[in-house]
């Protein structure tokens, strides 16, 4: 399928012609993913290997009285026993170790429980044996005492007075200020702009409504894993599949009290994580077992532990009120989210907060903000995190207003849409951004004026903004002597970036991409990497990769003016090609000539860049309702993107393609169904209810090249957007397929025939 | 240490030996016993399908086949796919169709293709998706995955024509 | 001079007003400047001689990796956001 790329007029960046950027390469690493040759984490094999499992609780709100290890240890084929006793102190520590500001505390007691559990899946203690059944055996043997709490599990529950308290010590944080006073409220936070009551007051319609999202889990194929190996030297190695692999060593050592020279961590492939496996887990648990052991050991996550014991994201509670004119101008607006942060505070209300307004120019917002915890497990980010849950809020209430006024959807968010300079409600104007391009180029799409087909059809559509990050990436590039280059980058790889980052090297080298080796290496290898996430990787690395780059060409212009005898600023360098005058080398003959013009060449890149660009996504769904099962078939599905400039577009359309598919399963099948004890029913990939392949049309992408004026080829992250606006669209969809409007996610099959049911009654 | 059943058994055409618990899974046998790793481990359930090989002509879940089951079958892993120094055309496809992105799916995906190719040359995109059902892939959304497996069917109609 | 957007939760320490002109060179010299004429509100912002664990500095609409450190023209915007850091929140 050819993907439409439309690009802007603008000819700065946009529109020049790349050899390599915008092709179609296949992967560097494709090979052997495609052989099963590749090696992600659970697949690494090692002399004297032993195997861990931890023990959790099955509480979600309780005291831990006693451990008794005893029986545990006495099985033959058992190694050893952890628990929190065997982690030093955290103390009072503030750390940031790649997920914000943390208190230490915190990161060491998801690690492993220590007075209390707060979830159920709570990590508790952890055996190490000769092989998994026999730690799984062990497992079961530990004997825990708990003291069971009464446990709450939803925002609004939890910011009542009198609600079952998690941590004592939480006070409400507003920019500095502490509350008085115990609360599962960690932070508060207010944006506002204007004059929010006199916005309401000149608006001809407003709508109010609240929303409920259940939690949802990333759902990677691959669970998380680790093996550490406590060495003789005092050398802690570790592999794992992580999407940070400096993250991983910084916390270790962290938890761990040694110092982070005395870390290194080899990243393996990763199957998946979505921000997921981002948190660190296993690794301190399995250097501990090492230490105790002598012995390498391994840990890999059951699915049931993967649901229970990793970070999902929020649940939330959102109400949103939007007032607009007669003629489509809106006047006014104003969210209230409260998320569900899990055990420990962090729930990513804050971005939520940013982008629910992004795609409106505003004068009058207000947003309010609450990080509230619960007795679930602790939240972690999951792509473009917070934006998903805001924009099933605001967008349908965006629909609803446009319907009241009688103006076509897209049209009504055009009439109000961002542009360069429109003043977002945190603060802070957008830059150079392609809301207005996206929206443009959903309404032309044949899919928006398709017929629909039959009854118990309808459209609908949302947009969703995603800010991107940028953050340190470094990079290596050494010249070999057949012309190839050896690229060294630290960013893990989970859906083909090493390649984007190669070809962004090869267009400036003037080289194949296929003649860039990129490889992801350890922590002793590269320099500081930070995780792989915020959509940052092709935009960050890949401008450490062109940095590196032009070194390179740097260098080897000057040893092309060493073998002419002439100086270098007579040398130019232009597509692969080095000359002066009438003498021509190209980058393959010249590089066959370094040992004797001085050496090896070797170029660097390291960045922490600022020039970050947004992205704007947009989606058009297709819907068939059954008016018998409340089953959402999702007949067609068009998902549109500015992505800047797409380096690789394969996998830019791969990126809309997952990150709309995530979206679809949010919007209708997925949650953690949870029992009133704060049990999660459903902890299996069978219940658990992911899209398959038979529950998707295809999914037809549109790539909207606005480019980024702050990267030299115009890249716009991309990973995430498009996961913001499909439950959105698809409510909207409902509508106008069943005649009810749902504000509830899962919009599952019971969900939309009791709102039909109290439609009709 | 539980005592060990000797297993013999056919993988990829050659005949193999080793030795397991009886309540190790065929999955744990490939990967722990054999160091063929590349059929995954997602669930141990039976509901996402990256531990998919072809035992005596179906696909099965090897996560649900117990090790001591396998005892003279004939059983085709990822690691059996390629043909001797070239990939599949289901393989290369993949790799065409950029039909991968984490890739832990792939193994299982690609097993699951090519028996589906094996049985029906020319399906349509409905069929592959319904044959395709049991495995799960979170970051593609399918898209590409079909769109491999139809060229593959398009490629090996070519070759046999 | 710059203008600095003052979070709303903060606006009551700065007399009510929303927006404040400042001078400085750095992020670093607008806030002591900003405590000046405004006792109270650094601490808001900064602890232990580094903006507070979850708030960020944008200049000119762009976070600044910098954070104090970062320039600041005669023509800036600054404003103070929830801090996005790691991947989590990406």
């Amino acid at each position: 399928m050819k993907t439409q790329t439309e690009a802007s007029t603008d000819t700065e960046i946009g529109g020049r012609e790349y050899a390599v950027v915008g092709t179609r390469p296949i992967r560097h690493d494709g090979t052997d993913k495609v052989t099963g040759r590749a090696q992600y984490g659970a697949d690494l094999r090692m002399a004297g290997l032993l195997h861990g499992c931890i023990v959790r609780s099955p509480y979600a709100h309780a005291r831990i009285r006693r451990i008794d290890a005893a029986k545990a240890a006495a099985l033959p084929g058992v190694k050893a026993v952890v628990t929190a006793a065997d982690l030093p102190a955290a103390g009072d520590r503030i750390v940031d170790l790649g997920e914000g500001a943390t208190p230490l505390s915190y990161i060491r007691g998801n690690i492993l429980a220590g007075e209390k559990v707060l979830y159920k899946g709570h990590a508790v203690a952890a055996v190490a044996a000769v092989s998994p059944h026999v730690a799984e055996e062990a497992a079961g043997l530990i004997d825990v005492e708990y003291e069971p709490l009464p446990c709450v599990l939803t925002a609004p529950e939890a910011m009542q007075a009198g609600a079952p308290i998690l941590h004592d010590d939480l006070r409400t944080e507003e920019f500095g200020k502490r509350a008085a006073g115990a609360s599962n409220v960690a932070q508060h936070f207010r944006h506002s702009l204007g004059d929010i009551e006199k916005g309401f007051r000149e608006a001809d319609v407003i709508v109010e409504r609240e929303f409920r999202t259940a939690t949802v889990h990333q759902g990677y194929i691959e669970p998380h894993n680790a093996t550490a190996l406590w060495n003789h030297d005092g050398r802690v190695h570790i592999w794992c599949s992580t999407q940070g692999a400096f993250v991983v060593r910084d916390t270790t050592a962290c938890i761990l009290d040694i110092p982070v020279s005395q870390v290194k961590v080899t990243p393996m492939e990763i199957g998946g994580g979505f921000g997921g496996k981002i948190p660190v887990y296993l690794e301190p648990v399995a250097a501990l077992l090492s230490k105790k052991t002598g012995r390498p050991v391994k840990i890999v996550m059951s699915r049931k532990d993967v649901f229970e014991g990793t970070g999902p994201t929020p649940g939330s509670y959102i109400k949103v009120k939007i007032g607009a004119r007669k003629d489509g101008r809106i006047t006014a607006a104003q969210a209230y989210l409260a998320y569900e942060a899990g055990a420990y505070p962090g729930a990513m209300v804050a971005p939520g907060a940013m982008c629910i307004f992004a795609a409106y120019d505003l004068e009058n917002v207000v947003i309010d903000g609450f990080d509230v915890v619960v007795n679930k497990p602790s939240t972690a980010a999951y792509r473009a995190p917070g934006a998903t849950n805001a924009a099933f809020a605001a967008e349908t209430v965006v629909d609803e207003i446009a319907e009241k006024l009688g103006i076509d959807p897209i049209d009504f968010r055009l009439r109000n849409a961002a542009k360069e300079g429109t003043r977002r409600a945190d603060g802070p104007r957008h830059r150079r951004i392609g809301c207005v391009e996206v929206l443009e180029a959903m309404k032309r799409h044949p899919h928006y004026t398709a017929p629909l087909g039959g009854p118990h059809r309808g459209r609908g559509v949302a947009v969703g903004f995603w800010f991107n990050v940028g953050l340190p990436s470094s990079c290596t590039i050494s010249v070999n002597a057949d012309g190839t280059v050896s690229l060294v980058e630290g960013s893990t790889d989970i859906g083909g970036t090493r390649t984007s980052v190669a070809m962004q090297a090869a267009e400036v080298l003037g080289i194949a991409a296929e003649d860039v080796r990129p490889t992801v290496v350890d922590t002793d290898s590269v320099g500081y990497t930070a995780v792989t996430g915020g959509s940052r990787v092709t935009f960050s690395t890949g401008l450490a990769a062109y940095e590196a780059a032009q070194d390179v060409v740097r260098q080897m212009k000057e040893r092309a003016a060493k073998l002419w005898e002439i100086g270098v600023e007579q040398v130019r360098a232009e597509r692969g090609v080095f000359c002066a005058g009438d003498r021509r080398i190209s980058f393959q003959e010249l590089a066959a000539r370094l040992e004797e013009t001085g050496g090896p060449v070797i170029g660097r890149g390291a960045v922490n860049p600022k020039g970050v660009g947004g992205s704007f996504a947009g989606c058009i769904a297709d819907v068939e309702v059954d008016p018998e099962t409340g089953k959402v078939s999702v007949l067609r599905f068009t998902s549109v993107q500015d992505a800047g400039k797409a380096i690789h577009p394969s996998y830019v359309e791969g990126q809309m393609q997952g990150g709309s598919v995530q979206g679809i399963g949010w919007a209708l099948h997925e949650e953690y169904y949870m029992s009133p004890e704060g049990a999660m029913l459903n902890a299996s990939l069978l219940d658990y209810r992911m899209p398959t392949s038979l529950d998707l049309p295809p999914i037809e992408t549109v790539i909207v090249e606005v480019p980024n004026p702050g990267h030299p080829f115009g890249a716009r992250g991309v990973g995430e957007a498009s996961i913001v606006p499909p439950p959105a669209a698809l409510a909207n969809a409902i509508y106008r397929a069943a005649g009810v409007r749902l504000n509830s996610l899962p919009m599952k099959p019971s969900a939309v025939m009791e709102a039909i049911w109290s439609a009709k009654a | 240490m539980r005592a060990r059943t000797q297993v013999q058994t056919t993988i990829n055409g050659e005949t193999v030996e080793f030795l397991c618990e009886p309540r190790q899974s065929l999955l744990e046998c490939l990967r722990d016993e054999l160091g063929l790793t590349g059929a995954k481990e997602g669930c141990n359930d039976g509901n996402c399908g990256a531990c998919t090989v072809v035992l005596d002509g179906r696909i099965v879940n090897s996560c649900l086949v117990l090790g001591v089951e396998a005892a003279g079958s004939e059983i085709t892993t990822i690691e059996g796919i390629a043909r001797g120094a070239e990939l599949h055309p289901v393989q290369q496809a993949f790799l065409e169709q950029a039909a991968l992105q984490c890739g832990f799916c792939t193994p299982g995906f690609v097993v699951a293709s090519k028996a589906l190719l094996d049985e029906e040359p020319n399906p349509s995109q409905e069929r592959i998706r319904l044959w395709l059902a049991n495995n799960l892939c979170r970051c593609t959304g399918y898209d590409k995955i079909v769109r491999a497996v139809e060229q593959a069917a398009a490629q090996l109609h070519k070759v046999k024509a | 001079m710059a203008i600095v957007y003052i979070p709303t939760p903060l606006v009551p320490l700065t007399g009510g007003n929303a927006t404040v002109e400042v001078e400085g060179a750095t992020v670093r010299q607008i806030i002591d400047n900003l405590e000046r004429s405004w006792p109270g509100i650094r601490e808001r912002l900064i602890v232990e001689d580094h903006l507070r664990p979850n708030i960020s500095v944008a200049v000119d609409g762009e976070i600044s990796p910098l954070g104090l450190l970062e320039r600041v023209s005669p023509a800036s915007e600054v404003h103070f956001v929830a801090a996005i850091s790691g991947g989590s929140n990406g």
